[in-house]
């Protein structure tokens, strides 16, 4: 009884406007978050499209605009299907596992100053975690649709995700070496002077190749290889389930990008410290920098073709994992060195 | 000597310049002209020699040209080509019913090539797709009014292709 009562305790005006007030504002990144993703795959479309001297979508709307909303609603209104000898609770739990964690490693990422859901002084540890949890549904996703293109996307996957995980931790700890701490608003501050892309940038070089497998992004999008795994992981899927596959993997890229952002371009910061660009707000001088790494994901995606299974791994293992670990060291030495002078 | 330029390789491999070269080009193809044609606003450039829809076609005082002699009808491979003729009243040889099944027609222009008045002609029309096998029987009548329609169009493509025949 007394332990009911001390939760009933807890239930005070102030707990409430706070809990409500964090809900909304999970809403407000949340929402505005989904309708990036739609457009990026529109964004995606048009640039490759003009990369490859194509249009892209032209006819919905004005320059095409509604077709993003045109897909969604197409893939809404389609059948769920499940298939016969699948594991059905995993099945149905893996687009949901793929998705969740894609959207709430949001919940560290500053968009302004002081503009953060969640001020942990660990943020990207928190981040790094969440976000490796992606793979899981990835696994589930291929071991419940119990069909051979879609084990053999996600097995590819997992060991992928895996692999360059390590590289791309090594280069986080180089930023967190920079800047002395682990919070993200605080990594941000800590670049007023000097954005870590200038002194870090081949590890900045590094993080890119990095975040480009792991997201599965061309060129090293195995896990789905149209040409041999037809889809990887999602063949089986269709319907909504397909949709936050899809949604969740832009979500992905999304938020790895704001996490770059964060990392080496100088988050919420205007480029220079003049009046003009200090008086746009912080959030719009993120946004862009978000586009502009994106840009780089569908510009890459363009112009490379896929890379064979074996070079794959042998980027990560034997060239961006010793490559980054090196760099790490002897950066710690310099900045030793350095501070002993 | 062969380590030093494996060395060298694999430097220059690790700076990138290959990848960055790559980049470029797709990014300069980014705002140069867009190859693709908006097909049903555009027109698509077509040959003299393209063989679409057929038509009759007529001399320039109105009388057809069409002497029923019937050679399109024996080499049509797909004997799509009906034709019936009688003496007219003037005594001229003339059909009185010339149909192409165009479901059956493979549009290879043996009759066009058969013909010795170039009356049978395969004209530069595409967009001839009907929902019923009935619109696509076409009759003489048919026929004629497209050789009409389209007579300035046919002559001329005649005369540019005419020094290859």
């Amino acid at each position: 009884m007394d332990f009911l009562t001390q939760y009933l305790g807890l239930i005070t005006l102030d707990n409430i406007t706070y809990v409500a007030l964090t809900l909304f504002y999970v809403l407000l990144i949340a929402l505005p978050l989904l309708g990036a993703v739609a457009y990026l795959t529109y964004a995606e479309r048009k640039i490759i499209g003009w990369m490859q001297l194509r249009h892209g979508p032209l006819y919905t709307g004005l320059w095409g605009l509604g077709q993003p909303i045109a897909d969604a609603v197409k893939l809404m209104f389609k059948e769920t299907t499940i298939p016969l000898e699948s594991n059905k609770i995993i099945y149905i739990l893996a687009p949901m596992m793929v998705l969740v964690p894609a959207l709430i490693s949001w919940a560290v990422i500053p968009f302004d100053n002081t503009w953060v859901l969640a001020d942990v002084n660990l943020g990207v540890m928190y981040l790094l975690a969440v976000s490796s949890l992606g793979v899981y549904g990835i696994l589930m996703a291929g071991w419940a649709s119990n069909s051979k293109y879609p084990f053999l996307g996600a097995v590819r996957s997992g060991a992928q995700m895996v692999s360059y995980e390590i590289a791309l931790g090594m280069c986080v700890m180089c930023v967190i070496l920079l800047a002395g701490t682990m919070n993200m608003s605080g990594i941000v501050t800590a670049q007023t002077k000097l954005w870590n892309f200038i002194p870090l940038f081949p590890i900045f070089i590094a993080f890119i190749i990095s975040i480009l497998a792991e997201t599965n992004r061309a060129p090293f999008d195995l896990p789905e290889a149209e040409a041999e795994l037809v889809a990887g992981y999602n063949v089986e899927y269709g319907s909504m389930p397909f949709a936050m596959f899809f949604l969740g993997e832009y979500a992905n890229m999304i938020l790895m990008s704001a996490f770059t952002v964060v990392l080496f371009l100088g988050g919420w910061l205007p480029p220079f410290d003049v009046a003009l660009f200090n008086a746009v707000p912080g959030l719009v001088w993120f946004a862009a920098k978000i586009a502009l790494v994106l840009f780089i994901f569908l510009w890459t995606r363009a112009t490379f073709p896929r890379f064979r299974y074996d070079q794959l791994m042998r980027l990560g293992w034997k060239i961006l994992l010793p490559f980054t670990l090196i760099w790490f060291v002897g950066q710690a030495l310099v900045m030793k060195l350095m501070e002993t002078m | 000597m062969q380590k030093l330029t494996q060395l060298f390789t694999s430097f220059k491999q690790f700076l990138l310049l290959d990848i960055l070269k790559g980049m470029s080009i797709t990014f300069a193809n980014m705002f140069r002209k867009k190859f693709t044609l908006m097909y049903p606003f555009e027109a698509t450039p077509i040959s003299p020699r393209f063989r679409g829809e057929h038509a009759l076609r007529r001399y320039p005082n109105g009388e057809e040209r069409c002497i029923a002699c019937k050679l399109c009808e024996a080499v049509c491979p797909a004997q799509a080509i009906t034709i019936e003729a009688e003496p007219r009243n003037d005594g001229s040889r003339r059909t009185t019913r010339y149909d192409i099944d165009m479901v059956k027609c493979i549009y290879c222009g043996l009759c066009e090539e058969a013909c010795p008045v170039d009356a049978i002609v395969e004209g530069p029309n595409m967009d001839f797709s009907a929902t019923d096998r009935k619109t696509l029987l076409y009759t003489k009548e048919k026929l004629l009014t497209n050789g009409d329609k389209l007579e300035p169009t046919l002559a001329q493509r005649l005369q540019r292709d005419g020094k290859y025949r």
